[in-house]
């Protein structure tokens, strides 16, 4: 039944999916192989939207659908849901900008291509940026802006990581709306992705994975 | 001898009108679009001010137009510049203002959030009116929470017998309710007198405005005000009739709307903002089935009544070029944002004249020298034969005024046709 709810979940054919989860606990199937099923079908979202046959609906549903399945399995969890993990990637969209939906694309894509993200919100100060840094120990540092006031509060993060001691520890990219060479050369990044999947081929050339 | 300002007002309006009907004007027109917070920032007033001070934005926007002297202009008034004092009457939950929550100097942030909820659509589409005033006003807007609780106004239809209803009107909290929003529109009235002055003045000093009007894509009106970026993807998954329903619903509302702004203006462009319709938002079939029908009516039905329709496209729309490319020829002036250069011109160099494409980027943080080049190229290809107004990508709040300038006096020079 594993395959029929990857193949319900990556269709997009929620209530099948929710309904096949009842039915496997009812039968009393190992919800942890549920879990796993669940994730082959995120990674199988995640591959069509980098093919460009998936947009911004099939990720949110799929994230929808997810969540409950996740909430119908969560009282008969006992462990935790072990994955193997590339890599560690702070992200967050940077102070005095609440915009969300770039980044959050983002996180999805790194999540699902195997790297562990730590999703520090919207409007996060520089400082943050800093302690996530020291305490999260991440390989890559994201940044997510779409004003233009993004522009100084990215030079002022990747400053914040430096005058910590904390450069040479991360790469950092920076992504959103007006988000260029150009706004990179100025914030002292190391490469700015127009997209999602650019945000991913770039991690995965920091941190390595397949 | 200096042109006066009625030359300056009439050429400008002819190279301006020129490149809209792709005929080749006289040299590539070039203009701020939406100046947003650069005039604040330009003149030194703070961004709140800008939003709390009629005089001082009209004031900032005067001095900017003077020094820069761009062939068409936006009117601050209408558009992004609703007076704070108005918003902070009914205490707006929609944005946050500069000055609350955010510097003084941050633009103003829109807050987008699930005023509808999924399961009110059947509601809407029977009653809009009622919806409005009965829950989405009260959504959005403090002071109006007590709406919630009038009577039904259909009641009124009794005739004489629907007059008892009058009592459940006749509340303190309903009339306090009231009373904000007449306190709100007072202020915008204040805020209109001086931006039709504003007008009138641009217009005896040599500028012509642009967009008499405003209005928005039926799918970004469910989209950015009633049900979220969220609510509004999953509708097209778990309730596509509705939404198409609901769609259809608004449209009308969407063109009337712009009708009258236009009709009281008395100026053709209808600004467009579009928002949740680009490449990457949603598939290209999606975006035929969802975004695009309401769209194209609203603007054609537009294009029928003399107006010019200036649809902002956001985004990259690359991969929308094709259905753009079905509009009538010279009839619409098209913002553009991130959208491949070439494939514009290629694809709808024939049809749509277009506007924008300079990197913010480059006005911001760039050199002299690279935004001379950047501009070059944009003249080279999309001015090429007419059909492009020189415009920046998205709105300007923080641009470098010395390469603003930079910008313009090279337009200027370079993009003369010869």
């Amino acid at each position: 039944m594993s395959k029929e709810l990857i193949d319900a979940m990556v269709n997009m054919r929620e209530q099948e999916a929710v309904d096949l989860v009842k039915k496997m606990m009812d039968k009393g199937e190992d919800p942890m192989k549920i879990l796993g099923a669940c994730k082959d079908a995120m990674d199988a979202v995640g591959k069509r939207f980098e093919k460009g046959e998936f947009f911004l609906p099939e990720l949110i549903l799929a994230g929808e659908i997810v969540r409950q399945i996740s909430e119908i399995l969560k009282p008969k969890l006992t462990g935790e849901f072990k994955t193997k993990r590339l890599g560690k990637v702070v992200i967050g969209t940077v102070k005095g900008d609440i915009h969300d939906i770039g980044k959050d694309v983002v996180v999805f894509m790194l999540d699902v291509n195997g790297f562990e993200v730590l999703d520090l919100g919207i409007d996060v100060p520089p400082q943050k940026f800093v302690e996530a840094v020291k305490d999260f120990q991440p390989a890559v540092v994201g940044l997510s802006g779409f004003l233009t006031l993004a522009f100084d509060a990215m030079k002022e993060t990747v400053e914040a990581i430096t005058k910590a001691g904390l450069r040479a520890k991360v790469k950092i990219m920076i992504g959103g709306g007006q988000i260029d060479d150009e706004v990179r050369k100025y914030a002292g990044a190391d490469a700015y992705g127009s997209d999602a999947m650019e945000a991913v081929s770039l991690t995965k050339g920091w941190i390595g994975g397949a | 001898m200096a042109k006066t300002g009625e030359e300056l007002y009439n050429e400008r309006k002819k190279r301006v009108q020129d490149a809209i009907a792709l005929r080749v004007p006289d040299r590539v027109p070039i203009w701020f679009q939406d100046a947003s917070f650069f005039p604040a920032k330009y003149t030194g007033i703070t961004f709140r001010e800008a939003m709390y001070d009629s005089d001082k934005v009209f004031a900032a926007y005067k001095k900017t137009f003077l020094d820069f002297e761009p062939d068409i202009f936006f009117n601050p008034g209408h558009a992004l510049h609703t007076p704070g004092d108005a918003l902070d009457a009914v205490r707006c939950k929609q944005v946050i203002l500069p000055g609350q929550g955010i510097p003084v100097n941050h633009s103003f942030q829109f807050v987008e959030a699930e005023y509808m909820k999924a399961e009110e659509y059947d509601e809407f589409i029977n009653d809009p009116t009622g919806f409005t005033i009965c829950k989405y006003l009260p959504r959005v807007y403090e002071t109006m929470k007590p709406l919630q609780n009038i009577p039904p106004i259909t009641g009124l239809l009794l005739g004489y017998f629907g007059m008892p209803l009058s009592a459940g009107f006749a509340l303190p909290e309903i009339a306090s309710a009231l009373g904000s929003f007449y306190n709100a529109g007072i202020i915008v009235q204040k805020h209109q007198a001086k931006a039709v002055a504003f007008v009138k003045e641009m217009a005896d000093l040599g500028f012509p405005l642009a967009c008499g009007a405003i209005t928005l894509a039926p799918f970004d009106l469910i989209g950015d005000t009633l049900r979220g970026l969220r609510g509004i993807l999953l509708d097209m998954y778990r309730c596509p009739d509705k939404l198409l329903a609901a769609i259809d619903k608004v449209t009308p509302l969407m063109i009337g709307l712009a009708l009258a702004q236009a009709k009281a203006s008395g100026v053709p462009g209808v600004f467009i903002p579009l928002h949740k319709g680009s490449d990457g938002f949603m598939s290209l079939e999606q975006f035929a089935k969802f975004y695009w029908p309401s769209l194209k009516k609203l603007m054609l039905t537009l294009i029928d009544e003399g107006l010019t329709p200036c649809p902002f496209f956001e985004g990259d729309h690359t991969q929308r070029l094709e259905y753009l490319a079905d509009l009538p020829k010279g009839k619409i002036l098209g913002f553009f944002d991130s959208t491949d250069i070439y494939k514009a011109k290629e694809i709808i160099g024939k049809t749509m004249c277009m506007s924008g494409f300079m990197p913010l980027s480059l006005l911001q943080t760039g050199t002299p020298e690279k935004v001379k080049a950047y501009a070059k190229e944009l003249i080279d290809v999309l001015g090429k034969d007419g059909g492009y107004i020189m415009g920046p990508k998205s709105a300007m709040d923080e641009a470098n005024p010395e390469l603003v300038k930079v910008w313009f006096d090279f337009t200027k020079e370079y993009g003369v046709y010869r």
